[in-house]
């Protein structure tokens, strides 16, 4: 089953084009890495899957994306997308509130107010994330005083707190030193049960740790999408060989 | 960006290409030795089987620094785990000569049942798909590989005929039968030497296309 369908996405940056005829299913339940180098357009097609492109100027986007076969630019409430397909960044971003907060602010925008309720979206959340132990002794204090890695797995579970069906992670540990980059690797392969993970990263090792299925992107286009062990141990296309082997990029 | 790894990689294939021309020339020696009768010879190829030994070791260190290092995928990793399953077959390859040559030491003080006739041509066939096959593996030739499976049929047809010649000199005189026996021995180490080629080549082409023996490893 897929979890995306995008058929000949082309996205423009006013003159200039981001993402050409990009056609990709994207499988339900799996970890699905895109990798390529910077200005490839795999970041930009990360943040088409839950419209983040929306709010730059400028941005024009044609063809189809479809979540679950509902096309996500036609008709779909932006609000109800972001919570079905979460997302994190590459710099852990936490709210300047407490943990608690952090995760409850979600829900709260949807509507949910009894504390009983909240509290179980936060508790369920951050042990889903992995982060439970080392956070629910200090729930009310600021999420700002926590760890890089700590702080990143926080953001994983403010996602999670919205029952997401995806989760989008761009660069989510390149800022992380190997221990907690460790810990993210090992949470994203238990909530791959749970939930259809597209992550970019520019570690190549990473992607062939964790994804299933990896997409090379080049120019703005996807040169080759294959599942990972191909991909890093015979690729089909010589540019997908050159920049995975070191040779360009 | 990635000059120094291409340099170790070329490092790796000249120790390669050196392990393979010390084996080659115990493989030649070898025969010379048994063709010559001459236990000195013989007896130098078993000495130089260390030195084969400790370039094994200095390859197999190669390549697990590269994996270490480099952390390779693709091509690169095919590569450096082609190169260290090579490496175990070349020094099998290296063990072979020097067990000829312990054998060729034994039969130096005696006249030979018959003229080696088969086993020079098996020497000369083996040597040659030890060459194609590290050949194959540096220039990433897979017609070479190829042909170096090919060959082994060469190798084989030749041990199945020198074995017939045996049999047939035990049949006549069951006192040539100790001789004979040491000679069948030489053969097959010949034969075994065909084979390690082989598995050089399959490697190679696993190497080149990713598929070992038509099934995907990796």
């Amino acid at each position: 089953m897929n979890c995306f369908e995008i058929k000949n996405l082309d996205l423009f940056y006013g003159g200039f084009q981001a993402l050409k005829k990009i056609n990709m299913e994207i499988e339900a339940g799996m970890i699905s890495a895109f990798i390529g180098p910077s200005g490839c357009g795999k970041s930009t097609l990360l943040k088409t899957l839950n419209r983040m492109n929306d709010i730059i100027e400028g941005c024009k986007i044609t063809g189809s994306v479809r979540l679950y076969g509902e096309d996500i630019y036609n008709g779909a409430d932006v609000n109800l997308l972001r919570k079905r397909v979460g997302m994190v960044f590459q710099k852990p971003n936490p709210f300047p509130m407490s943990v608690y907060d952090n995760i409850a602010f979600g829900p709260r925008t949807h509507g949910i107010k009894a504390r009983c309720e909240l509290d179980a979206v936060v508790e369920n959340s951050l042990r889903n994330a992995a982060i439970w132990d080392e956070v629910k002794d200090r729930l009310k204090k600021s999420a700002l005083g926590l760890s890089g890695g700590q702080q990143q797995r926080l953001c994983i579970a403010r996602a999670l707190a919205g029952s997401p069906e995806a989760l989008l992670l761009d660069e989510p540990t390149s800022a992380l030193d190997p221990i907690s980059t460790g810990k993210i690797e090992e949470l994203l392969l238990t909530l791959r049960e749970k939930y259809s993970i597209i992550i970019v990263t520019h570690n190549m090792q990473q992607a062939a740790r964790i994804s299933d299925s990896t997409a090379f992107f080049l120019h703005g286009e996807v040169i080759e999408k294959s599942d990972t062990k191909t991909i890093f141990a015979r690729p089909a296309d010589k540019r997908t060989e050159d920049y995975i082997t070191g040779r360009f990029g | 960006m990635r000059r120094r790894f291409d340099e170790q990689l070329a490092d790796m294939h000249n120790n390669l290409i050196e392990m393979a021309s010390l084996i080659e020339r115990a493989i030649a020696r070898a025969t010379k030795a048994l063709e010559t009768q001459d236990a000195g010879g013989a007896r130098d190829v078993i000495a130089s089987d260390d030195i084969i030994d400790d370039k094994e070791k200095e390859i197999e260190m190669q390549c697990l620094n590269l994996l270490l290092s480099q952390q390779p995928v693709a091509r690169d990793l095919r590569q450096i785990s082609t190169a260290l399953k090579m490496i175990t077959d070349m020094e099998r390859i290296g063990d072979h000569a020097s067990d000829i040559s312990e054998l060729c030491v034994y039969l130096s003080g005696q006249d030979y049942i018959k003229q080696l006739e088969h086993i020079p041509r098996m020497a000369e066939a083996t040597a040659k798909m030890l060459t194609w096959s590290i050949n194959a593996f540096i220039k990433n030739d897979l017609e070479l590989a190829k042909t170096v499976i090919a060959h082994d049929d060469i190798v084989d047809s030749l041990f199945f005929n020198a074995k017939k010649d045996l049999i047939a000199l035990v049949h006549d005189d069951a006192e040539n039968g100790e001789q004979a026996f040491d000679l069948l021995q030489i053969a097959k180490y010949y034969e075994r030497i065909g084979d390690h080629a082989v598995n050089i080549a399959e490697w190679v082409i696993f190497s080149i296309t990713g598929l070992h023996k038509g099934s995907q490893v990796l």
